[in-house]
Order: C-alpha cells, then sequence, then structure tokens
C-alpha cells in the first residue's frame, strides 16, 4: 500500500476504537447504489524502480533540440542553487502560509520577492503571484474595469500582445460584458502607433495594454502611449518580460506618470521551459490601486514581543473573506515558483541580470546579422528589437521547422497560423544560452536548407 | 528573526559564475546597429535595478535557514482541513524533474514531444475512470481555474441551446469560498442555499430556490462539514429537473475516490486538485494544477489544448479545430505540465487498488482522530455522523468557560509542533477547527495529536493565558515568533522594503 503506514493490527486496534467490525461501516452513510463496485480500469500499480524506469524512457523519447524558440518561453541559464533550494521539503510541502507562525519562511521569501519584483517593474506594489502571463494579463484588465467605473467598460489591446494571452483574455472576460478592441500593429515597424487610437476619446476605455518587447520582439513607444492613454484618463497596463528590464526601463517610468499595472510572465526568472508550465504570473501597480489588486500578498508587523514578523495580509479583498465580491477568485496561486524567482534575483544580483539582459540581446544581434546574410532572408520589421526578431522567409515555413527539427534544432516558430497576413514568417530568438557555435550552425543549416528548397 | 536579503547586501559584490560573459564582442554596446537596426538607447533603463547584492553561499545560507523556518509536510503533521496534506513523494519529483521534461520549450511539434504526451493522454484516461466522466481537460492551473472551466462550460452549456434567462448559480453556504467568487467571475448572481442541523443541504431550500433562472448547483461531497451528502441523488433530480447542471468541488475528493465517482451522483462537471488527492505538492501556495472533467453534454466545451490518440498511437493536441465550441484557452500553453506529471507518477503508483485504499484509509484516520478527540471529552459539529477524510470540532464550549477561542488552540498547537487545523471554516460551526489527517499519518502522529489537543485543553483550564499569548516557542531554529499582529498589517501595509 504506497504511503499508508498502517500495519494489520493499527487497523484492528483503530477499529476496535471505532467499535465497528469493518473499514466498509464508516462509509455507511453514502447510499450503496453510489459506490462503485466494479474494478477501477486502472494500470497495475508500479514498484518505485519500475515507475523511474518507464518515466526515464518517457523522458528520454524526445530528443532534446537546440533552442532557438522564443514566443513567450525561454531558454536561460538557471543557477544550480534555484532548484536545489526551492525544492527544499520546508518549501516544497509547504501550506499556503495560513499560520503565519509556523511559515515564516515562505511569508519572508514573499516579502523580499514583492520587494524586489518592486525594485525590478518600478511599481509600488506586487503581489504574491497569479497563474501565468496570460492569466496575469487577464487579471489586470479586470482590475482596471474596477479601479476606473467612470470609464466605458473597455480595454484596447493591441494585436502586438502575445495571441494566446489574447485568446486567454476573451476566455476570461466572456460573460462579463467587457468590450475589448483589437489595435492593430504598423505593417513596417511591427508597433502600435498612437494615429489608430485616435478615435478613442477620454473616458471611452478604462485602460491600453503595451507589451515589451512585444510578440514580435520588437519596442513599442511606451512613452507616447502611456501618456496618450492618461491624457484619456484611462489606466496604462504595461505587460513586460522581466528579464528584459535588466536593461529596459521598467512599467513605472514610462512617460510622465508611469504605468498604473504591470504584469507579465515569470518565466524567464529562473523557470525552466517545462513544456509550458508551470510558470508564474506576477502583477504590481500603483499605490493607488492597492485594494483592487488580486492574488495573496505577504506583509511585514510585529509579533507580541514587536519583533517583526510576516503575515498574508489585505485578505480583506480575497475570496475566502469576500466571497461572490472578492477582486478575484484565485485562491492556490504558483508560491513555489516565486521562491526559484527570488533565489534567481539573489544570485544574479543587478550586474548579472544587466549583463544576462544584453547578452540575450547582443546574440540576437549577432544570430539576425548570420540569418539576414542569406539570400532571401530579411527581418520583417524595422525597429528596435529586444531578444526576439521576425523574419521573412523565401520557403514555407513549417516545412521548414520540420526539417530543422530533423536536425535537432528548435527553429522558433511560425507566425502565419497566428496572424494570417504573415505568411512566409518566423519568430526566432537568441538567449544569453546560445552560444557563437550554436549561431553558426543555425545560419549554415538555415542557409542549407534554404538552398534545397530551390 | 533571519535578516533581509538586503540588509546582506555589500555594494558591488557578485557571483562571477553566474554571468553569461558574452561571446558576442559588444553585448555591453547596447547602441549596437547590427543588422541596420535603430539603437535601443531610448528604451534603456537609466540606473541599475536596486536588487540586493549577495554572495552565492550567503543566499543558500539565507535561504536554508528560511525553509528551516517552515512547517511542512516534511517536518511536521499538517493537519490543514481541507487542504488533503499528504506526503508529496520524492519520486514523483524526481521522475518529473528529468532533462526531457524540463528543457523541452512548449510549442516543440508534437513528433517531438509524444513522451510527454503519452503521460499526459494517460492522465486524462485515468482521471476519466476515477471520476465517471467522459472527458478531462488538464490545462486549469489550479482548483479555483477548474471551477472557472466548470462554470463557464456551464454557461456556454445554456447559451448554445439558446436558454439565456438562466443567471443563478446555487451554492450552498457552506461552500468555499472560491465559488461564489467563481460564479461572480462568470457573470452569475450567487443565491445561497442553507444547509441543516445535520450537514446536509436543505431540500425544502433547494426546492424553493430552483427554477428557470437556475443555470447550476455548485457542490462540494463530502461537504466542507465533513460528512458526506446523503441526499445526492434527489438534489442532482431537482436541479436537473428544473433545467440546471451539476457542479462537483473536487477539493474533498480524497474521501471517496475510488469507491465513489462524482459522475456516479449525477454531476455534470468537476474540478479535481491534484496538489490534494493526487498527492503534488503546495509549495508554500501552489503551483497546483485543477483538471476538468465533463459529461457528455459538457464535452463540446472542455477548456482547450486537450491530448489526443489516432488510430496509429500518435499524440497531438486537440484544439478549436476539434473542439470549436470550446470556452477556450485557460493558460498560455498547456497548463501546469510539470504539476500533471507528478500526477500522473503517483497515480501510476498507487494504481486502482492503491487509489481505494487511499480512500479508505484517510476516512479511518479521519474517524479514528475524531473519536478519540471526543472520548476526551472535545465537541464535534456532528455527533450523529460519520467523519469523512476530516471532521469539525466546535470549541465553543471552551470559549464560554475559558475565554480561549479556536485560534488560540491553534497557535497553541503550533508550539507542541503541529501545524494547526482550518481554523474559523467553514462559518456556520463557531469556534470550530477543521481536522484532515489524510492515509499518510500513522496512527502513532494522530495519537500523538490527541496528547496534545488534551494537554492544551488542560491549559486552558488552568491558565488560559497562557493559550492566548500563543505560540510561545515554535519548534524552529531561534523560537520562531510570538504572535503576529495581522491588525497592524492590514492598517499599516509594509508590502516591501523601502528602496
Amino acid at each position: 500500500m504506497p504511503f499508508i503506514p498502517h500495519t494489520a493490527s493499527d487497523v484492528q486496534e483503530m477499529l476496535a476504537v471505532l467499535g465497528v467490525e469493518s473499514l466498509e461501516t464508516l462509509f455507511e452513510e453514502v447510499p450503496t447504489e453510489l459506490t462503485w463496485a466494479g474494478p477501477l480500469d486502472l494500470p497495475p500499480p508500479l514498484s518505485e524502480m519500475a515507475l523511474a524506469r518507464l518515466m526515464r524512457e518517457r523522458a528520454a523519447q524526445d530528443a532534446p533540440l537546440l533552442c532557438f524558440t522564443g514566443a513567450g518561453a525561454y531558454e536561460h541559464h538557471i543557477p544550480a542553487a534555484v532548484w536545489e533550494l526551492a525544492t527544499r521539503g520546508e518549501f516544497y510541502s509547504a501550506y499556503t502560509p495560513y499560520q503565519a507562525e509556523a511559515s515564516q519562511g515562505t511569508l519572508q521569501v514573499l516579502y523580499e520577492y514583492q520587494s524586489m519584483m518592486a525594485a525590478l517593474l518600478g511599481m509600488d506594489v506586487v503581489n504574491a503571484s497569479l497563474y501565468d502571463g496570460a492569466t496575469a494579463l487577464g487579471e489586470a484588465i479586470l482590475m482596471a474595469i474596477r479601479a476606473k467605473p467612470e470609464c466605458a467598460r473597455r480595454v484596447l489591446l493591441p494585436t502586438t500582445v502575445h495571441p494566446h494571452y489574447r485568446q486567454v483574455v476573451e476566455s476570461m472576460l466572456r460573460g462579463l460584458e467587457i468590450e475589448v478592441v483589437s489595435v492593430p500593429y504598423c505593417t513596417e515597424g511591427g508597433h502600435t502607433v498612437p494615429e489608430v487610437l485616435s478615435q478613442w476619446e477620454s473616458r471611452s476605455f478604462a485602460a491600453l495594454v503595451i507589451p515589451q518587447p512585444n510578440f514580435f520582439g520588437i519596442l513599442e513607444e511606451i512613452h507616447t502611449l502611456t501618456d496618450w492613454a492618461h491624457a484619456r484618463g484611462g489606466l496604462l497596463i504595461g505587460l513586460v518580460n522581466p528579464l528584459s528590464l535588466g536593461m529596459l526601463q521598467p512599467p513605472g517610468q514610462w512617460g510622465r506618470q508611469g504605468a498604473d499595472i504591470a504584469c507579465g510572465d515569470g518565466q524567464p526568472l529562473g523557470i525552466p521551459l517545462s513544456s509550458g508550465g508551470p510558470y508564474f504570473g506576477f502583477m504590481g501597480c500603483k499605490q493607488a490601486y492597492l485594494r483592487q489588486l488580486p492574488g495573496r500578498i505577504a506583509g511585514r508587523t510585529i509579533d507580541k514581543k514587536g519583533e517583526p514578523g510576516f503575515v498574508l495580509t489585505m485578505q480583506a479583498r480575497e475570496q475566502h473573506i469576500r466571497r461572490a465580491k472578492a477582486t478575484s477568485n484565485i485562491c492556490t496561486n504558483q508560491g513555489l515558483m516565486t521562491v526559484a524567482a527570488t533565489l534567481y534575483l539573489a544570485l544574479l544580483g543587478p550586474q548579472g541580470l544587466r549583463r544576462t539582459a544584453e547578452a540575450c540581446h547582443a546574440h540576437t544581434v549577432a544570430l539576425a546579422e548570420r540569418v539576414c546574410a542569406i539570400p532571401g532572408v530579411t527581418l520583417l520589421f524595422h525597429r528596435p528589437y529586444f531578444h526576439e526578431i521576425a523574419l521573412r522567409i523565401p520557403a514555407s515555413v513549417p516545412r521548414l521547422l520540420t526539417r530543422l527539427e530533423q536536425q535537432g534544432i528548435g527553429g522558433g516558430v511560425a507566425l502565419a497560423p497566428l496572424y494570417a497576413e504573415l505568411e512566409d514568417t518566423l519568430l526566432l530568438c537568441a538567449t544569453e544560452a546560445r552560444t557563437r557555435e550554436d549561431c553558426d550552425h543555425f545560419a549554415r543549416t538555415l542557409a542549407t536548407l534554404l538552398a534545397e528548397e530551390h | 528573526m533571519e535578516p533581509l536579503l538586503f540588509d546582506l547586501s555589500r555594494a558591488h559584490r557578485q557571483n562571477s559564475h553566474h554571468d553569461p560573459a558574452s561571446w558576442a564582442e559588444d553585448a555591453g554596446a547596447v547602441s549596437q546597429e547590427g543588422a541596420g537596426t535603430p539603437p535601443l538607447q531610448p528604451f534603456l533603463r537609466q540606473q541599475a535595478v536596486p536588487l540586493p547584492e549577495v554572495s552565492e553561499l550567503e543566499v543558500v545560507r539565507h535561504f536554508t535557514r528560511l525553509s528551516q523556518r517552515n512547517f511542512s509536510v516534511d517536518t511536521h503533521f499538517y493537519p490543514l482541513g481541507s487542504c488533503t496534506m499528504k506526503y508529496n513523494p520524492r519520486i514523483c519529483n524526481t521522475v518529473a524533474m528529468q532533462a526531457g521534461f524540463l528543457h523541452r520549450h512548449p510549442l516543440t511539434s508534437t513528433s517531438q514531444s509524444q513522451g510527454v504526451l503519452a503521460c499526459l493522454y494517460e492522465l486524462q484516461e485515468m482521471l476519466c475512470t476515477l471520476t465517471g466522466m467522459t472527458a478531462v481537460s488538464l490545462t486549469p492551473m489550479a482548483g479555483a481555474q477548474g471551477e472557472f472551466a466548470g462554470v463557464a462550460m456551464i454557461r456556454a452549456y445554456h447559451q448554445a441551446r439558446g436558454d439565456r434567462q438562466r443567471t443563478e448559480m446555487l451554492i450552498p453556504d457552506a461552500a468555499h469560498g472560491t465559488n461564489p467568487a467563481t460564479a461572480a467571475l462568470c457573470g452569475f448572481t450567487v443565491r445561497e442555499i442553507a444547509t441543516d442541523a445535520q450537514g446536509d443541504l436543505t431540500l425544502t431550500a433547494l426546492q424553493a430556490a430552483v427554477g428557470p433562472r437556475t443555470a447550476g448547483l455548485m457542490l462540494t461531497n463530502p461537504s466542507t462539514l465533513g460528512v458526506f451528502e446523503r441526499r445526492i441523488t434527489e438534489i442532482a433530480r431537482i436541479v436537473h429537473d428544473a433545467g440546471g447542471l451539476l457542479y462537483y468541488d473536487g477539493a474533498n475528493l480524497n474521501a471517496i475516490a475510488g469507491r465513489i465517482r462524482p459522475g456516479d451522483m449525477g454531476f455534470d462537471a468537476i474540478h479535481i486538485n491534484v496538489h490534494k488527492t493526487l498527492a503534488t505538492p503546495h509549495g508554500g501556495g501552489g503551483p497546483g494544477a485543477g483538471p476538468v472533467g465533463v459529461g457528455e453534454r459538457l464535452r463540446p466545451f472542455l477548456p482547450i489544448p486537450m491530448v489526443g490518440r489516432d488510430g496509429h498511437g500518435t499524440y497531438h493536441w486537440l484544439t478549436t479545430t476539434e473542439f470549436p465550441q470550446s470556452i477556450g484557452r485557460l493558460s498560455t500553453f498547456h497548463g501546469n505540465i510539470g504539476v500533471l506529471l507528478r500526477a500522473y507518477a503517483y497515480l501510476r503508483l498507487t494504481g486502482a487498488q492503491g487509489m481505494r485504499r487511499v480512500a479508505d484509509y484517510a476516512t479511518l484516520n479521519a474517524n479514528y482522530l475524531m473519536a478519540r478527540l471526543a472520548q476526551a471529552g472535545f465537541q464535534t459539529a456532528f455527533p450523529a455522523r460519520r467523519a469523512t477524510h476530516e471532521f469539525i470540532i466546535t470549541l465553543k464550549g471552551e470559549a464560554q468557560q475559558w475565554g480561549v477561542t479556536a485560534l488560540d488552540f491553534a497557535k497553541r498547537l503550533l508550539d507542541y509542533g503541529f501545524y494547526a487545523p482550518t481554523v474559523y471554516f467553514p462559518m456556520l460551526v463557531p469556534e470550530c477547527l477543521l481536522i484532515e489527517p489524510t492515509e499518510t499519518e500513522s496512527r502513532e502522529t494522530l495519537d500523538r495529536f490527541v496528547e496534545a489537543m488534551v494537554a492544551i485543553r488542560q491549559e486552558a483550564m488552568q491558565d488560559p493565558q497562557r493559550l492566548r499569548e500563543a505560540p510561545h516557542a515554535i519548534p524552529v531554529p531561534g523560537g520562531g515568533t510570538s504572535r503576529l499582529d495581522d491588525t497592524q498589517a492590514a492598517r499599516k501595509p509594509d508590502l516591501r522594503m523601502p528602496l
């Protein structure tokens, strides 16, 4: 019996205390017709040894690829200490820290996480995490709608936001009578230009979302757009890659007043690719909107002896207190991922984070130089970018990607399935983890495959 | 207390071995104009990020010391009701953390993903079997998101039939807070249904509430009161007859997994908290996963993506192409796959027999613990009822006699080296402790918990102040903190280090 410590005599003695003959008696209140009498069609139990072998074989089934794919999930160096420590049983097997005095480890980490993320984002306050970047954006939009009752229930969402994020936002908002307006991008620059927003007057929208960098890797005109939204009484939601902020301006410093809410996916901060999850969503805001912030928040207080300590706080916003009137239904978040992110930021420090961001960018520039030297391959957009590029490719991209995979290369993402107008284009990324040899190898392989196409 | 990382910081201290040491010649010269792109200068941060600068050894020591200030399943009995704090098998972590799973990009083609997809497909199938549902989507990232998926599917079902007047969601007054919060997020009005003195849903109240506006009923069974909802078949009939659907909150599935299937009870949609029933870790607040299962009627509306298998045994993602009526995508990629792999590993270890024993022994432990506490003079909330996998005691009598509260008991338990049961939930029972021992605890541990409760009760009688001021010395390095001031935390929010 896996993980059940009872001996036969334990069971007999425990049943004797209960005054019953058999375990079945304990289920006597369940109507008999509801008890499943048939065999459960599950595979027979495995020993730990057999399970380990099975899972080793499953993990080995898919050969690892040399990764040039980004599109919302990025391969970065993760210091070994991050997961050595994050999987310590005391972090791994604890619950949400309801009993603060017996959960100071988790709570202090959360406070440190909130402090570091606030510093990184240039925001006043940060919550203790949401599920992922896409749901964080959905929550940010709901928050903006609550915070701006004087504005129309409408948000302006550029098509330069990750298409999957936009799909999640649609799923989350359906049924709430909130209009999401898709803002088209500039076909030359791959970015959002204020001119396409001109029809939206004061108070006709609650928030404008700006991704930085955007899905194409392009840097948006954050200052102009932030000021534009503020001039019309709307909030500005900055959707950012946290690692890029080692180098790029934090949302808190966009425009004259800064973004009001910043959110995104924390995966680049020490979280493995893991086939897409678990990652974590982060969210911060200006002090003025604190009471509309969803999710757990840790705070510092004092104990009976006047010593500092940490608790979960501002709980009057949450579902277990406010029920139907809560800011969100979120309960369990992605706690352990924030432990990893806190470790990651602590180990890299300001210098390491900046150097990592710079290396990501430099490697993508170097990769762009190499691939753009191949006849027919050009950058799709001509604007500054960060660690991701959209390319025009003189070939069928799906077939190209298959052939790259056959050579052990994860060669990016075809844009056409996500943007019908972007036929024969490819989204490509190189992080600090890609060596010169990797980039040379990629460019050579691409050149060879393209030559064979013609 | 342990100093903050910021207090350990010294300017210019670095861990240079994490510096990427870029091979690109001018990585630092970020105004470069490589490949004809314009300069980055206008977008650059002016000042360095004000992060702490700490050596790796100090970071390791800091986090090791912090971890030791936690109670956890690995270190302490953690009978937190409604949370199923059972042992998280280490092997499940080991196999999920293998490079083949960990370093795989989510957008890798399915032909290069057959190993992980096989695990997910089989997990879907096993969850169908376990719950008696027709189809499962694994994508929700926690129980509350599973609830969202379930309620959104109920909304989509009614709308697809052109039945637009169903705007009310019925929810028992004892329900988890996530239930009404979720219903509101899906645009429903919440209508509460009262519970009777025996912990069952009041059928007359339900009869009175159902009607043409009823979209559905959200129910946990066993309920949050730690008892089995005996008239569930009748409840299902009443709701279905009114045209509504039934949602099963899987928070308490550990009590019945393998014995009773929500599908057989009449539920149309369910979520499963894999971080409860399937022993994946809680991680100090997540990540979890909340797969949703449905009967035939709701199948077209399941959230995408799911895993399908073709005639050749090849696995692929199912999307809106196959499920055009889907409520859509709920996560950027495919949900918390790393967590789902742990759940898969756990189910392969237990198999069918093991799963049934989980419910049996969780129930045995809860009933044993309840009986021992009752014999010791504690008042159980429903003395005429069997416990399920958890039960409630009320300290109303102790509060009246000695002026000590459930919270005082909870805090004093920490001194004895036990994490506290859930306090003040469900709110229907005054001064309550909701106690869930789980099947992975031995009889000796349960006996020690009873001894501690008896000793604390003795203290309440003789020296109630000792409880009111608890905890005094939590068994963690440095003795832990004394009782923390929640009121001050909320009144003067200190939510980050000032810069």
